[in-house]
């Protein structure tokens, strides 16, 4: 599997991706900076985590504006899968890839610790690896990941199996849900299922002495459905 | 010359923080009468902040040298090395004065202050770390400054995405007036490129590069060399703001360019911005500098030369290239969005000389200012030796699990994860152990190598007898990288006291330096950079001597990380090292009796060493399956501790503890703090009793991991629910508000 990771100014997460995904591929992604207009051919496209443009405005609203993202937009719309995580959902959302908006943290504080995470849609290329409902625990790591939408949209994306993962109870402490995200929300597909956003950290739990290995089950299955 | 100001009155001397016998030697040195550039310029470099005038004199006296040191004090951070052509590059550094008058800004700078330090030398930073103090949880501004630094501390590290991996926090009414934040980063390099703040080659162009200059921070040296009265908030426009997205920006860029060879020397801005970046480059090159102000990149209009030179604004860093290369870097700083300016070029006059609107604003000489600082030797007085404990008036012995805990709910006990979480400890994809532990560790690289860092001090220890509690602070933090398996390899410090013109506070400086110089040549680990703060005074009441050490070390294999949460059921419990049961100036007295008495325990350097030197290779050797020092709160709370954070299929694994036969005092045993020990946990005890015979270090067998409860044998148990309910709550507790709605 070939993949591209983009990087703003401001991205700080783009190495724990990197390794992440040379871990599952067994290939070194192409790094591709904001101001690029251009995107090597590749399978999955990488938006990751970080403070693009220091967040200033709001999270991921001058990210999705930069040159790159006019790219990265046609080549989702062409099918070509594109993940982001954490600051990388913020962008897709702030660039309509995705429905919904990342709010700040309900309790106003920047939280990091580890979450559990429900799968609630295995049938998709990036979920392929997880048994319908299987929970598995990840960091997450940001200031602004409440989940919202609208009504309708909440509706909609329910109805059309959009909803990717939700925080649940596990082993990790504290509360299930770390940010106040309507319906438990962490991450969501867009309407094909091509592109996935959520706000915990996959690649920082791919390593045994830093995160734990439950990430593992993400990349390797995106890998084998793009391999 | 420019006409700046018409008259240098006494009250702009004093109101400069200058006294009459040093205006009377910057007459002796100018040879005439300063402009008021001048007399910025003066006064922000002898400021006590940037001239350590009164502790000069002591830092002398401590060890700064050892096989593993490539750069020791005087530089912006101290260097050491890690072998397979690899360095660490770290140093602490306080933000206390700025913090206290508005909280949020003045922690987030002190985090992007001590970031640049390290990567100005070229170096990655890799971890952050802190030490913070605070009033009494109850004082009406406790919970406001710390909601503020900890916001502060996660806004900058989190954005520029170097991980907060460990620190400490500790309470105080002591600290009502005066917080304490420390901050601390360590980076790694490559040996053979390692940049250092000297300037050389006449001709060599002075380069500016990163934020425009404001009028933020005008007078922040000069601040922190005071003390505090009513007033001090009336001071908020001296705090600078940070910009935690372009210092990544200024990171990635610095280091792209340190790549090529194109810089000479190189300095960050920091306090007195860019009158001491350039005087301190140009006096460690023995160089003379000529700046053009005009060309200095600035933020606001109308700004005079006084206010550029003593601007404080942040993220920015000033270099010297080697002729020719300036193309070349400003191109790396233009893709970076950063400004790039050259604004002057050095001379070999030995002159700084300012021009601005086409006229000579100053013209003084570099040496005088820059290496020939005042130095004083100020009075002191010996800190009377404390009072031994009264041991007819000994407390007496409650259940000792009812006191475990109420312990583990109090100030200095209670968990800190409502402020760890708010840092990001996991970014850059390598953290090895958490925040939470003895201390952070990080893995280098692609492994096995691991790198170990810790902020210690106990403050209550360093008032009742400085000289122990120096040697404590030195010998916590050896403890704390032993515990995690690394060799200790240096020190930073970061002195924090009151006012020094003080005889009693000098004291207490005396007495805490020279502790920490015995401890650090005893234990070989050097001190290899630091900071002194002192004037954290608020009318009349000095903080806690607080001399905090920032330890580093080395793991040849992360891997072997034993964790201090107990692994499973059914394993031995031992603690290494000799346990009397001193109670002086415990938590235990002090939290459950309000006696803040005593004697500190005792800290012998010999037995800390052989102890230290035992358990590492116990955990080199893959035979211990956790382990934890014993410090604050003594043998049961460090259990309690192992015991909450234990990695059973459910978390939290229970123990069973035997107290030994012919205690002498119960609470001694169970709260006393006796140093130099670790509790640790291994399949089998016997073994590890074995060598510690052969060692020579005591060690005995206390119990046994297992079960949902913590159980004293013959004095009951207690499920660890409740006793985590108590160690968690605390804190978020508090900043939630519930304790001061109560209380009223």
């Amino acid at each position: 599997m070939k993949s591209a990771v983009v990087v703003f100014p401001g991205t700080n997460r783009d190495r724990d991706m990197v390794r992440a995904l040379e871990g599952a591929s067994g290939q070194s992604p192409a790094l591709v900076w904001h101001k690029h207009s251009e995107i090597p051919k590749v399978d999955l496209i990488v938006l990751p985590g970080g403070f693009a443009h220091g967040d200033y405005l709001r999270a991921g609203a001058m990210a999705a504006r930069s040159p790159v993202m006019r790219e990265v937009v046609a080549r989702a719309e062409s099918g070509v899968p594109v993940l982001g995580v954490c600051n990388g959902f913020q962008a897709l959302t702030e660039a309509g890839l995705l429905p919904g908006a990342l709010l700040r943290n309900a309790d106003l504080r920047f939280v990091c610790r580890t979450v559990t995470l429900r799968v609630e849609n295995t049938q998709t290329l990036f979920t392929g690896r997880f048994a319908a409902g299987e929970t598995f625990d990840t960091p997450v790591a940001h200031m602004d990941g409440n989940y919202f939408i609208d009504d309708e949209g909440h509706r909609r994306i329910a109805g059309n199996d959009q909803i990717a993962f939700r925080y649940a109870d596990g082993a990790a402490a504290g509360p299930a849900n770390p940010n106040g995200a309507l319906d438990d929300i962490a991450g969501v597909f867009n309407e094909t299922k091509t592109v996935l956003g959520l706000m915990p950290h996959p690649e920082d739990a791919t390593d045994p002495l830093h995160g734990g290995t439950d990430g593992r089950k993400l990349f390797d299955g995106i890998v084998e459905a793009l391999s | 010359m420019t006409e700046i100001i018409a008259e240098i009155t006494p009250d702009i001397v004093a109101e400069h923080g200058l006294s009459a016998e040093e205006y009377q030697k910057v007459l002796e040195i100018m040879g005439r009468v300063p402009n008021l550039v001048e007399l910025g310029i003066f006064s922000v470099m002898w400021s006590e902040h940037c001239s350590y005038k009164s502790s000069k004199r002591w830092l002398k006296t401590l060890p700064t040298d050892g096989a593993q040191v490539i750069q020791g004090p005087g530089e912006n951070a101290g260097v050491v090395d890690l072998g397979d052509g690899l360095a660490a590059i770290f140093k602490i550094e306080s933000h206390n004065h700025p913090s206290f008058i508005e909280p949020y800004q003045g922690a987030a700078t002190g985090v992007g202050g001590i970031l640049r330090d390290v990567f100005t030398m070229g170096a990655r930073p890799v971890m952050n770390l802190n030490a913070l103090r605070f009033g009494a949880p109850d004082h009406p501004k406790t919970r406001h400054l710390l909601a503020g630094v900890v916001a502060g501390i996660g806004g900058y590290g989190n954005c520029v995405g170097v991980p907060t991996v460990a620190g400490e926090v500790n309470f105080h009414p002591a600290y009502n007036g005066n917080i304490l934040v420390n901050a601390m980063t360590v980076g790694l390099a490559p040996t053979d490129r390692i940049f250092y703040a000297k300037a050389v080659g006449a001709g060599n162009p002075v380069v500016y590069v990163g934020s425009k200059t404001g009028r933020d921070g005008i007078h922040g040296a000069t601040m922190a060399s005071a003390e505090f009265g009513a007033d001090s908030e009336e001071k908020r426009p001296t705090v600078q703001v940070g910009d935690p997205f372009t210092e990544k920006l200024l990171i990635e860029a610095c280091l792209e360019l340190m790549a090529t060879d194109a810089i000479v020397g190189i300095q960050d801005m920091g306090a007195a911005g860019l009158t001491s970046s350039s005087f301190e480059m140009a006096s460690k090159g023995g160089m003379g500098v000529e700046l053009e102000l005009d060309r200095v990149p600035l933020r606001e209009v109308g700004m005079t030369p006084y206010e550029i030179m003593l601007s404080e604004s942040q993220e920015r860093m000033l270099m010297v290239l080697k002729p020719g290369r300036e193309a070349e870097a400003r191109a790396i700083f233009e893709k970076w969005d950063l400004d790039f300016a050259v604004i002057g070029s050095l001379t070999e006059t030995g002159r700084m000389v300012l021009r601005w609107h086409g006229g000579v604003v100053a013209d003084l000489p570099i040496d005088p200012l820059a290496e020939a600082a005042p130095e004083y030797d100020r009075p002191w007085e010996p800190v009377e030796p404390p009072a031994a404990l009264d041991e007819a008036n000994f407390p007496e012995e409650g259940d000792p699990l009812d006191s475990l805990e109420r312990l583990l709910a109090t100030p200095d006990l209670a968990s800190r994860r409502w402020i760890w979480e708010q840092y990001d400890h996991l970014v850059m994809g390598d953290t090895v152990e958490r925040p939470g532990g003895d201390a952070g560790v990080i893995r280098i690289g692609d492994g096995p190598k691991g790198l170990a860092a810790t902020t210690d001090c106990t403050p209550r220890y360093c008032l009742a007898d400085p000289k122990t509690g120096g040697a404590q602070a030195v010998a916590e933090a050896w403890r704390n990288l032993n515990a995690v398996g690394a060799l200790p390899l240096a020190v930073t410090n970061n002195l924090n006291f009151g006012n020094p013109e003080k005889p009693q506070i000098m004291g207490q400086i005396v007495g805490c330096v020279e502790g920490m110089a015995e401890a650090c040549r005893a234990l070989g680990t050097p001190v290899v950079s630091g900071n002194v703060s002192l004037y954290n005074e608020t009318d009349g009441q000095a903080i806690l001597p607080t001399p905090v050490i920032g330890g580093v070390g080395l793991l040849p294999d992360v891997a072997q990380v034993p964790g201090i949460g107990f692994r499973g059921e059914g394993e031995e419990i031992l603690v290494i090292g000799w346990t009397t049961g001193h109670l002086g100036q415990s938590l235990y007295l002090r939290e459950l009796f309000g006696r803040e008495e005593g004697a500190p325990p005792p800290v012998d350097l010999e037995t800390e060493k052989r102890n230290g030197d035992f358990l590492r290779g116990l955990i080199q050797a893959g035979r211990l399956s956790a382990c934890h020092d014993v410090s604050d709160g003594g043998l049961l709370v460090a259990l309690a501790e192992m015991a909450l954070a234990g990695r059973g299929p459910q978390g939290p694994v229970g123990c069973s503890l035997t107290v030994p036969a012919g205690v002498a005092s119960l609470a001694g045993w169970l709260f006393g703090e006796d140093q130099a020990r670790y509790i640790v946990t291994a399949e089998a005890a016997m073994p590890v009793l074995e060598a510690a015979e052969m060692a020579g270090v005591p060690a005995q067998t206390i119990g046994r991991t297992g079960g949902s409860e913590l159980t004293v044998e013959g004095f009951g148990h207690i499920s660890l629910a409740r006793l985590q309910a108590a160690h968690e709550d605390w804190l978020p507790g508090l900043m939630s508000g519930e304790r001061a709605e109560a209380a009223q």
